[in-house]
């Protein structure tokens, strides 16, 4: 664009500009796509050479193989077990986490106290933890405590991993609550934890849905932790399971897909439900002081 | 400003309340942290500081009994581990995968956002396409590139070969050759890394206020001198929010990198997440493997600081 067409310079470009968005977004969805179709695809066009683009034929094989529907193929991977720890291990430590996490944002949003952004800054810090690191020393303690293998142990690692970037969240949530709302409260006689819990905490569910939304996610996509400290099948979630698609030098391409889309199901439904609270969620930072 | 005032009324709050006799103002705070501090200290904080301890002695996994202190060779760990190559080549490796997949992801964001902000429509289908790698775990996003760089069934070379690019099934091993290995994890992280950096510019980006533009047009500044002294500086705040995430978020990268490569092949791609694991549970040599992993965590905070410093600056000069 050229200075001097200030004005007017906007439509005539509008046309390329929508065109070009478009173009960049389903070039970065396509992925997803392609991963799904896969699933439904025979093995013999996945691996075809030259390469087939257009689906020929759609059938369901791949995931009659991996329920063990399948009376051809032996293989069996246990969908339903991975399927029960994977649902366990998320939910409840997205209900723990979140929970402590909102006690805890809103001590940070509301008081001022000594210590305080030593306390927020450890916690944010704690987040910044890689996995690996955390893997090693918790597997030698839970295998010292009999814990390796052990649901509650794995759970419990994903609470505590979860509360950082919940406490973040609610510190916002709380924050774009008017004052004036638990000051009312005061006079009225609401000592601090009814003023929280009465008036507060209903006007902040909206965010407790967002941050269980991100909890609930990352407990489910995790795969460090859980790769090394549940080390039999039946105490494993989706993640390392996909390894049961893997071989030395083969890959069954398209049972990971298949178990790839089951995989995607929740995080499909939670990105639906949380596209509006997203972006007030992660940016009242920059907004508000 | 509005800081200030918030502290203020906060405080006269809190002395009204201190006369009460329920939990005064002064503990409230403490009694409403004390569950995320336990859950941090006992999971976190205990475990790391006795990683600490088992990185000062020889402990292997199948030699319980080496668990064992002794000052005199308390550092050997961290000695091995800096007389080692391969530990230089994978803190020179992470160094510059976290470089270019964080600043290219940036600068890529940054683009689609002003790009975005200025689409007349389908915004709203725009956006649920802009989530869709978000429905990847980091793990699917590591298969699902593996196979797509696969040089014989992969996506990328049957494209090329469609395209009359390339002659051969499994002409180019994406994976394997140097500096292709690095050239596809990156791409991988990137596609993971973009739609929650260009969602926060974006939102950022539709925030600022709009009379500043009209000013700008009437004086007669172009777009990109519009974006350049405009949108971009006041878009501050948004970007160190949008890297601190990131940094956060990035070791995430590292299953990407586990699935993909494993640091592989001859240690092209090692980064220091995938270098501990090859020490303590390829090797399992816990001791070394616990040293390399206390480089890591003081790496990997030092980073996450720098930009929550950033970030708590951009906040007060506003």
């Amino acid at each position: 664009m050229k200075p001097g067409e200030v004005v007017q310079r906007r439509r005539p470009n509008q046309r390329l500009l929508n065109f070009l968005a478009w173009l960049i977004l389903l070039l970065m969805a396509l992925p997803a796509f392609w991963i799904v179709l896969t699933a439904f695809r025979p093995n013999s066009e996945i691996n075809s050479w030259p390469p087939v683009w257009v689906p020929q034929e759609i059938t369901l094989d791949a995931f009659a193989t991996m329920f063990g529907l399948n009376p051809e193929e032996r293989m069996r991977v246990p969908v339903e077990s991975y399927m029960r720890n994977s649902l366990l291990a998320a939910g409840i430590s997205t209900v723990v986490a979140v929970s402590i996490g909102t006690l805890a944002g809103y001590a940070f949003a509301r008081f001022r106290f000594r210590f305080q952004t030593a306390a927020f800054l450890g916690i944010m810090l704690s987040r910044a933890i890689p996995g690996v690191a955390l893997s090693l020393p918790l597997f030698i303690l839970f295998n010292q405590m009999r814990l390796v293998n052990n649901f509650f142990g794995l759970a419990a690692v994903y609470i505590a991993m979860n509360i950082p970037f919940s406490t973040w969240l609610m510190d916002g949530f709380f924050r774009q609550i008017p004052q004036d709302l638990s000051e009312a409260a005061y006079i009225d006689g609401c000592d601090y934890w009814s003023a929280f819990w009465r008036v507060e905490l209903p006007l902040a569910l909206p965010g407790f849905a967002t941050a269980a939304i991100f909890a609930f996610l990352a407990a489910w996509n995790e795969f460090q932790i859980v790769s090394v400290l549940s080390r039999s099948a039946a105490s494993r979630t989706f993640p390392p399971g996909l390894f049961d698609f893997t071989e030395q030098f083969t890959f069954d391409w398209r049972g990971m897909a298949a178990m790839s889309a089951i995989m995607m199901i929740p995080a499909i439904i939670f990105v639906i439900l949380v596209q509006r609270n997203l972006v007030s969620g992660m940016t009242f930072g920059a907004t508000k002081g | 400003m509005r800081l200030q005032t918030r502290v203020q009324s906060g405080s006269d709050i809190q002395e009204r309340r201190v006369t009460d006799g329920r939990i005064s103002a002064r503990w409230f705070p403490f009694f409403m942290l004390l569950p995320a501090i336990l859950f941090i200290l006992v999971i976190m904080l205990f475990p790391l500081v006795y990683s600490f301890y088992v990185s000062l002695t020889p402990y292997e996994l199948l030699k319980p009994n080496s668990l064992q202190f002794e000052l005199s060779r308390a550092l050997r760990n961290y000695q091995t581990l800096f007389a080692e190559s391969i530990f230089w080549k994978s803190v020179g490796n992470t160094i510059v995968f976290l470089f270019l997949s964080i600043n290219l992801s940036y600068v890529i964001a940054l683009s689609l956002s002003q790009l975005l902000a200025r689409v007349t429509r389908g915004q709203g289908i725009m956006r649920t396409l802009l989530m869709v790698p978000m429905m990847f775990a980091p793990i699917l996003v590591g298969f699902q590139f593996r196979w797509f760089f696969n040089a014989n069934v992969g996506l990328v070379n049957n494209l090329l070969y469609s395209l009359g690019l390339m002659q051969e099934r499994g002409q180019i091993a994406w994976l394997v050759v140097e500096p292709l290995g690095m050239f596809s994890i990156i791409v991988a992280s990137i596609w993971m890394n973009l739609p929650v950096l260009t969602i926060i510019l974006l939102a950022g980006t539709l925030s600022l206020p709009q009379e500043t533009f009209e000013a700008a047009d009437v004086d007669g500044a172009n777009s990109w001198q519009q974006f350049r002294f405009i949108t971009f500086p006041l878009l501050a705040p948004f970007s160190y929010i949008a890297l601190t995430i990131l940094s956060l978020d990035i070791s995430r990268a590292f299953d990407i990198v586990r699935i993909m490569t494993d640091g592989g092949p001859a240690h092209r791609t090692e980064l220091n997440w995938t270098y501990v694991t090859r020490l303590a549970i390829d090797n399992t040599k816990f001791g070394l493997g616990s040293a390399m992993s206390w480089v890591t965590v003081v790496l990997a905070v030092v980073f996450t600081l720098y930009f929550f410093r950033q970030l708590v600056r951009s906040r007060v000069v506003q």
